[in-house]
């Protein structure tokens, strides 16, 4: 059963018109993506800073307007017109845990507002409710009259995930939720978000650019290169075998304790333009396997075996 | 609320200011109780009374009115006046600008070109137009000076606005299934409050004398009305003859727009988060110096800390930040710091140079030689000499060292102009290059752009091309990397490297990630709550780790290839440093604490290079 059905998924930010002249074609954030997520499961997903990773996350939530392509959850395809029909479904957990908390709002007023807007629950109700939750992600209940400036990073993210929580989702999309603490921290953070998972029966998106994080936390990743999907894999194989060379370059980048100190790639290399796509591959100019073809067609997603898949005209060898 | 008071009233102008309009606004509330002359009963026969004549404390004036009287009635209107417009403004200002600051787009373009439109108008005759066309009348008055104001708030409001509705909290409400409404009035309205109660204290007082203003020229109360504008307009013909007239209610205004003002700089003051945490005093240029006692002997490193102990002093509590640190580096050399939030290892890099902000900061003992030269207690021309040039820093925050009004080309040749005599094409090549150094893309045009232009990766990367700008001696680095993706890490802990590798460049490293100490640094500090816990080669630390938190630390971090696991962690939180337990700090979570580590400090011990700061520690060291 699928959880998330997500098809040719886009989205362009147009660009202010120039004085003069027509406007430009605008910058292309995320490129036709497709992909799907089983119920039950963690699918990650890695990138670069500027990849597209939190445009493609505030679109599955209704926080921005895809430009073209269709979100699909378990079935039904959501009308992407009407946001507070995303809410009961698909609920987000933000990067930065102290700016998702309004600082002058008590911690219960914040839990209160999915229960009292998406839910109309009564008030015994909602604090039955607030009582449940707040148990499950090992919080308090003294803390709920507080004000957010008074919690640690890791408690103030605690409640951004109850929050989440609260509105009863069938997925939640978690945005880097754990750069932002202390290692000893995150690995708590992470714990519970398993035990939630299990205890809930919800689907996790995992954004992060920490592919260590992404590998311990994920059934299947997904790589995201340049707005679009360049491979998908398993978790335990992805970073182990890779079979795009973006993949691959990303792999031996991070830093891994007996490994000696190397510049995977070579210095002159070019990033590609949003403004100024490039025609055929986006990663012609970095990757060390460029022929002709990748310079003019771009290559699609294909199987290659044992649920992987890559966009790469000369894949690397298993 | 009790604290806001406080603050208030530490700044000694506003306290006065405050007394000042109390009393003034006690006065006017009184004064239909007062036992007074009828203030429009004219008697020409008592017409020009000096003060203190009897029955008229003040005099009277050209008809003959009681001043005081008129003074007293005149004040209330035009303090009401002036308060109803400062309220009407800010209201409508503030609506204005928060409808136009949420939506943003065209509605926000429209509402705010009007706005620039009003403003372009001198204030005065803005004023004026108004009144001409509604015709004189006080209320007329009111409506001018309340219109004159509300761009001023709608501007300011805007602004606060637009970076609220960006905050992530208001996504969250969005998410939560509130609407437009709801949102700007339980979201964005209570955060704005604060803003316009504070453009209102510092604007009522203008308002009062804008309004005072238009009177004195006859466009607001109409005779025998008298309001503070009024009666100096009327006197203006007896200035000479009978100077009282004027002067009673001129220092009635000048009383109440000082007082008002000085109070509302106070209540700005004090709402300003960044004087409550600290004293209002201007910070100091280097970091404050109070060391007792003698000085620990240099040492032949490059640079080494020895001893330091640098505290927050904060009202009545001492926040012990670093609490004894010694290391040191030689050229050429790697020192990785590494430890959680908090620990104290930005304080500590940021002691070596003096930039810790005082107050609240003192550094109460050891020392930092460089070549065997004590940079502590050093004047702040030696220590500007030295920034950059010999010691550069990246910090984690790119944003603290770039200037954002400047195009990063221009700083960064300004950087490498201040220590070295270069022309400027030739400095602006090397800029070029320091930017393809750190991987910058398009360098060539990246170069002229402002700061804000870039994302925040990128302007790491820039701050990172700030530091080698001078080729230094030392780098003290402070996450420098946290925030980029892995493959410009990458790069960027090679380019490091081979620095220190060809020319001699000594690296202190500060991070939490056990990955970059393990292939960048030659050796690793362990900090927890201001002190070195372990301290080795980095190999034996990774390979052995000897203190109980090391060892927890290491399992804590996630691993690439290690697969899908459940994370080991460590219980509690780490500990306030304005509380420090008596003996060992990672006792309250250590797994092996006994009464016996909770006793007395305990020492960093073992056989060079190694040491550690644990009593039953995890290996003999
Ligand atoms: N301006 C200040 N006023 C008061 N206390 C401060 C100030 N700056 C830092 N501190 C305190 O000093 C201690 C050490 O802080 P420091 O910034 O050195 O930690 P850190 O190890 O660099 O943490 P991080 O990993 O978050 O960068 C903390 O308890 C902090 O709260
Ligand atoms: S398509 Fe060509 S350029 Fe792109 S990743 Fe594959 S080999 Fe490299
Ligand atoms: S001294 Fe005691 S409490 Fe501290 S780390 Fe060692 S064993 Fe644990
Ligand atoms: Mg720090």
């Amino acid at each position: 059963m699928l959880a998330l059905r997500v098809q040719n998924l886009s989205k362009t930010f147009p660009l202010k018109k120039p004085l003069f002249g027509a406007a430009a074609p605008g910058v292309r954030a995320v490129r036709p993506t497709s992909f799907d997520v089983a119920r039950g499961e963690t699918l990650g997903v890695v990138g670069e800073s500027g990849c597209g990773k939190s445009t493609l996350a505030r679109m599955l939530v209704g926080l921005l307007d895809p430009t073209e392509g269709s979100i699909e959850i378990e079935g039904h395809a959501l009308n992407t017109a009407d946001p507070s029909e995303f809410g009961k479904l698909i609920q987000y957990v933000f990067q930065d845990p102290n700016s998702s908390l309004n600082p002058r709002k008590t911690i219960r007023q914040i839990m209160e507002a999915p229960l009292k807007h998406l839910h109309k629950m009564a008030k015994p109700e909602r604090d039955q409710r607030i009582r449940e939750i707040f148990a499950s992600v090992n919080l308090r209940e003294s803390f709920l009259d507080r004000y957010p400036h008074e919690f640690s990073g890791g408690q103030a993210q605690r409640i951004g995930i109850a929050r989440a929580l609260a509105a009863q989702p069938r997925i939640i999309i978690l945005d880097e939720p754990v750069s932002a603490l202390d290692v000893s921290v995150q690995a708590q953070v992470l714990n519970l978000l398993a035990d939630l998972k299990a205890q809930f029966g919800l689907t996790y998106l995992f954004i992060t650019h920490d592919l260590a994080v992404v590998e311990a936390v994920s059934d299947r990743i997904v790589v995201l290169y340049f707005g679009t999907v360049v491979e998908v894999g398993r978790a335990e194989r992805i970073f182990a075998r890779p079979r795009h060379p973006y993949t691959k370059l990303l792999a031996d980048c991070a830093p891994v304790v007996g490994r000696p100190l190397t510049a995977p790639e070579q210095k002159g290399s070019e990033l590609p333009d949003p403004l100024n796509p490039p025609p055929g591959c986006a990663f012609a100019g970095r990757c060390p396997r460029t022929t002709e073809i990748c310079w003019t067609t771009e290559p699609e997603l294909k199987s290659m075996g044992e649920d992987q898949l890559a966009a790469c005209h000369q894949p690397l060898e298993d | 609320m009790t604290l806001f008071l406080n603050l208030v009233f530490r700044n000694r102008l506003a306290a006065m200011g405050a007394v000042v309009i109390t009393a003034i606004l006690l006065l006017a509330l009184l004064t239909p109780i007062l036992p007074m002359h009828d203030p429009d009963v004219t008697a020409t026969a008592d017409r020009f009374k000096r003060p203190f004549s009897d029955g008229h404390i003040l005099g009277t004036d050209h008809l003959g009115r009681d001043l005081l009287s008129r003074l007293l009635h005149g004040t209330r209107l035009s303090l009401a006046v002036g308060i109803a417009a400062a309220l009407i403004a800010a209201a409508t200002g503030a609506t204005i600008g928060i409808v136009a600051g949420y939506f943003g787009g065209r509605i926000d373009n429209v509402i705010m070109r009007v706005v620039d439109m009003l403003m372009a108008f001198p204030y005065i005759l803005l004023a004026l137009a108004i009144v001409a066309a509604l015709g004189p009348g006080l209320m007329n008055a009111l409506i001018a000076v309340a219109a004159v104001n509300v761009p001023f708030f709608a501007r300011n409001i805007r602004g606060i606005t637009v970076g609220l509705a960006g905050r992530e909290f208001i996504e969250a409400a969005t998410l939560a299934g509130m609407g437009h409404t709801k949102i700007i009035l339980t979201e964005l309205l209570p955060n704005v409050l604060p803003v316009i109660v504070i453009a209102m204290s510092t604007t009522v007082g203008w308002m009062i004398l804008e309004t005072a203003g238009l009177s004195f020229l006859g466009l607001g109360s109409q005779p025998p009305q008298a309001d503070l504008g009024s009666m100096l307009g009327e006197a203006r013909s007896a200035m000479i003859s009978h100077p009282h007239t004027s002067v009673v209610p001129g220092i009635m205004i000048f009383l109440i727009v000082m007082s008002i003002n000085l109070l509302g700089d106070g209540v700005r003051d004090a709402l300003d988060p960044r004087l409550r945490s600290g004293a209002l005093s201007r910070p100091r240029a280097t970091t404050l110096v109070d060391r007792k006692g003698p000085l620990p002997a240099p040492t032949n490193d490059l640079l080494s800390i020895r001893d330091l102990e640098t505290q927050f002093h904060v009202g009545a509590r001492t926040y012990k930040a670093v609490g004894g640190v010694s290391l040191a580096v030689k050229p050429g050399e790697c020192l990785g710091v590494i430890g959680e939030s908090g620990s104290g290892k930005s304080v500590t890099a940021l002691s070596v140079m003096g930039l810790v902000a005082s107050p609240p900061g003192v550094i109460t003992s050891g020392a930092v030689y460089f070549q065997g030269e004590d940079l502590i207690g050093a004047a702040y021309e030696t220590l500007r000499k030295k920034r950059g040039d010999r010691v550069a820093y990246i910090f984690q925050d790119p944003l603290s060292t770039l200037h954002p009004l400047y195009r990063v080309g221009h700083q960064l040749a300004e950087a490498i102009q201040s220590h070295q005599k270069v022309p400027n094409h030739k400095a602006r090549a090397r800029a070029i290059q320091l930017l393809k150094d750190v991987r910058i893309p398009n360098a060539d045009s990246r170069i002229d752009d402002y700061p804000h232009e870039m994302s925040g990766g990128m302007r790491q990367r820039v701050g990172i091309a700030m530091a080698l700008a001078n080729d230094p001696d030392v780098i003290i680095a402070d996450e420098p990397t946290t925030a980029l993706d892995v493959t410009v890490q990458a790069q960027i802990l090679s380019l490091l490297n081979d620095l220190r590798r060809d020319r001699g460049l000594a690296i202190i490293f500060i991070t939490h990630d056990f990955g970059v100490i393990a292939q960048l640094c030659d050796r690793v500090a362990v900090m927890y709550a201001g002190r070195i816990v372990e301290e080795g080669p980095t190999q034996a630390v990774l390979d052995a780790p000897a203190h109980p938190y090391t060892k927890h630390l290491i399992a804590c971090v996630p691993e690439l290839g290690q697969g899908r696991r459940v994370l080991a962690t460590i219980p509690g939180l780490p500990p306030m440093v304005d509380d420090l337990p008596l003996g060992c700090a990672f006792a309250p979570r250590c797994y092996k604490a006994q009464d016996k580590c909770r006793e007395r400090e305990i020492q960093l011990l073992g056989t060079k290079p190694r040491a550690v700061r644990c009593l039953f520690p995890e290996e003999p060291v």
